[in-house]
């Protein structure tokens, strides 16, 4: 067995433990206790309010914009994380384009709340 | 593991060659700022903003021009960005069709009562988007531009609130540009693949020096990248969204698609293909041959069925597409200073055609079936009399500016010995003819059947705001001026090739 | 057996191509999206197995752009849609079919 192998074979030996150990509890416990099911108990638990509808109920397509907000914020961050890794090398010159860059995106947030997009309907 | 305090050279920027990007690319910021900061602008203030900016960009564009004449093409930003004189050219003509667009736009806004600062900023950065793509020295910048063009006009097509045909029309429009953009993008790794190189230079020379004894991957590149670009110029058979698209969009964007978003698209056609894989145009040229001849043909035979004059005139804008890929077929100098300076009239007959459109279209921008256009000679003898001129423009009639532009191409064919791609392109233009000749009939010959109808006094044409009125009367002017002395653009457009610099 | 390039390159061709024929034969836009995506992630695959096999880090680099203009293009798309949704429910490109010839 390689070294490479070897040093992932603690890991595996861990997480074959983690499961054993909760996989026991928790099938000890469901044989020890007793199971008297009532519509209360296996109603669906929703922070003590009472649950409305079914669960595949479909959401207003107004809540897709703050998907959409996100995924267009969140990607751009793909050329922040190589710029900060090398912030020093980078300089003055770097600073000054992360901070054009990070300007209009911010621009592009900012005109999104003027438009109430980010709103909660 | 940690970042060494070892500074990365940062690249050479030529900040005077990146003025008109910079121009149009702050005027869209700018705008926006303001448009957010402050709730209600006064409604001219977007329209005028982006005029002022497209002006800008043509005045700048003349002591770069002195610039590159001079000192020659640079390159620059560790060879990504390049300068020359057809990236000028492009941007010289994308600025005109910005100045077109938004004239038209502001009076298309106002009686349509719709929002407008939006179409002002997305017109702006999608001609960012073109600039960058004519002055992309890399095959990455030149998608980067290309999607910073299309992504804008996705939405520009969309911005009719209350036409469901518009956002239709988005639709389409942007399922088969992303499917296109896709194709691009494929072929620029193939071929990035086969070269070892995204850099135009590089690629260049590479295929100038090297022999392939395995071509398979490099060849499919160039397939699909012709595939890619030919979605955008809408070549046949990747013309399918053009009609749809024209008809659905707002006419005023639909003037922008068809001057704004083609000029770019054979920007980045002569440049990647006539310029980059010039050497190897033998491979290539067959496969643009057989684009140009089913280009020419389909679109002028399938826009004489039509009648709605939207879809005709995006047929014909089609027809238009197969001439100039009849240019970029030539793969030489006179074809592609033919191309530029079809792209030049071009840009002015479909700012002027889609102005007249914009104008009889009418409240609701729905009267375009070519009854709306019977009778217009005897109601309104100007708006007539300019559409047949523009018309008669794009029909290539001889002392209009569409003669040169055709001949041009012609010419640059037979100059290349592809008699047979002359021929055809010759009968579809007398093919295309006849489209014009149908709406110069329903002008003139035909007088409405309506007159004492009650629909007669509903379908009158409003009197033209001044936007298109000066868009119409300076695109007349210049199509009647340049047929008659083609000389200045011909020459500018003969000092625009392109030339690649290494960087 | 060795994992070459080609291996990728293959893989990369054989979901671009999955892609492609999604797009042209489902009707559901959201499904429409996806192909666009699986076609864009295919060309991220294929840069990135070229760069490595060609020891270059454009590749790499490419990948990061392919994928920030493939999240806009999506974003706009979508948007488009959700525009095109509060209007009528249930769009299936079918349905959109005002425009016609």
């Amino acid at each position: 067995m390689s070294e490479f192998l070897r040093s992932w074979l603690v890991l595996v030996v861990f997480g074959g433990l983690a499961v054993a150990v909760v996989g026991t509890f928790l099938g000890l416990g469901s044989l020890l206790r007793p199971q008297r099911a009532t519509e209360q108990k296996v109603m669906n638990y929703e922070s003590g309010v009472d649950p409305q509808g079914d669960r595949w109920s479909q959401s207003n397509i107004r809540y897709y914009v703050f998907a959409l907000m996100f995924v267009l914020f969140d990607v751009e961050v793909v050329f922040i994380f190589p710029w900060a890794a090398r912030l020093e090398a980078y300089g003055m010159f770097g600073l000054v384009e992360m901070a054009i860059f990070i300007f209009i995106l911010a621009l592009g947030l900012f005109y999104a709340w003027r438009k109430r997009l980010l709103r909660w309907i | 593991m940690f970042a060494q305090a070892e500074t990365v050279a940062t690249p050479e920027v030529l900040w005077w060659a990146l003025v008109p990007l910079l121009v149009l690319a702050g005027a869209a910021v700018l705008l926006l700022t303001v448009a957010s900061l402050v709730r209600r602008l006064p409604e001219w203030l977007p329209a005028a903003w982006t005029i002022v900016a497209g002006l800008a960009v043509l005045v700048s564009v003349v002591p770069l021009w002195n610039e590159v004449q001079d000192d020659g093409a640079r390159s620059f930003l560790a060879g990504a960005v390049g300068i020359d004189g057809s990236t000028l050219f492009v941007t010289a003509l994308l600025a005109v069709a910005v100045v077109a667009t938004a004239l038209l736009s502001r009076a298309y806004l106002t009686r349509e009562d719709l929002p407008g600062v939006e179409l002002y900023v997305l017109l702006l950065l999608s001609a960012a988007g073109g600039v960058v793509m004519a002055s992309a020295n890399d095959l990455i910048v030149l998608f980067l531009g290309l999607e910073l063009l299309s992504i804008a006009v996705y939405v520009m097509a969309a911005l009719h609130l209350r036409r469901i045909q518009s956002q239709e029309a988005a639709l389409k429009y942007f399922v088969l540009g992303a499917f296109a953009s896709a194709f691009l993008l494929y072929g620029i790794a193939l071929v990035y693949g086969a070269t070892g190189a995204t850099g135009l230079a590089r690629i260049a020379g590479y295929l100038s020096t090297t022999i392939l004894l395995e071509d398979g991957m490099l060849m499919a590149g160039f397939g699909l990248l012709l595939v890619g670009l030919g979605f955008k110029v809408a070549a046949v058979p990747f013309h399918a969204w053009a009609p749809d698209v024209y008809q659905g969009a707002p006419t005023p964007v639909v003037a922008w698609m068809a001057a704004g978003v083609k000029a770019a698209g054979f920007a980045a056609l002569l440049r990647v293909f006539v310029l980059t894989f010039g050497s190897w145009s033998g491979e290539w040229q067959p496969a643009v041959w057989g684009l140009a001849i089913l280009t020419v043909l389909g679109g002028s035979v399938v826009a004489v069925v039509q009648t709605d004059v939207k879809r005709m005139l995006a047929y014909s804008s089609i027809a238009h597409a197969g001439f100039l890929l009849v240019g970029v077929q030539a793969a030489s100098d006179r074809g592609t200073a033919a191309v530029l300076t079809y792209l030049g009239v071009y840009t002015l007959l479909a700012c002027g055609s889609f102005a007249v459109v914009t104008v009889v279209g009418g409240a609701g921008d729905d009267r375009h079936g070519i009854d709306a256009y019977r009778g217009l000679g005897a109601r309104r003898p100007w708006l007539a009399g300019a559409f047949a001129v523009l018309l008669l423009g794009q029909a290539g009639v001889p002392f209009t500016a569409g003669f040169v532009a055709k001949f041009g191409v012609i010419a640059a064919a037979t100059e290349g010995h592809s008699y047979a791609l002359a021929g055809i392109a010759m009968v579809s233009a007398a093919v295309a003819a006849f489209v014009y000749l149908r709406i110069l009939v329903a002008l003139y010959m035909e007088d409405r059947h309506l007159e004492d109808d009650d629909e007669a006094g509903a379908v009158e044409v409003d009197p033209a705001p001044w936007g298109p009125r000066i868009v119409i009367t300076v695109s007349v002017a210049l199509v009647l001026v340049l047929g008659v002395v083609p000389g200045p653009l011909v020459d500018l457009a003969k000092d625009a090739v392109p030339v690649l610099v290494g960087g | 057996m060795d994992v070459t390039v080609a291996w990728y390159l293959t893989l990369g061709a054989v979901l671009f191509t999955l892609g492609a024929v999604g797009l042209l034969v489902r009707r559901n836009p959201l499904v429409m999206f996806m192909c666009v995506e699986l076609m864009l992630n295919a060309v991220n695959l294929t840069f990135v197995s070229l760069g490595d096999a060609l020891g270059d880090l454009g590749g790499q680099v490419s990948v990061f752009f392919v994928l920030v203009v493939a999240a806009a293009e999506v974003v706009v798309g979508l948007g488009i849609i959700v525009a095109i949704m509060r209007r009528r429910s249930g769009a299936t490109v079918d349905d959109l079919s005002v425009l016609r010839g």
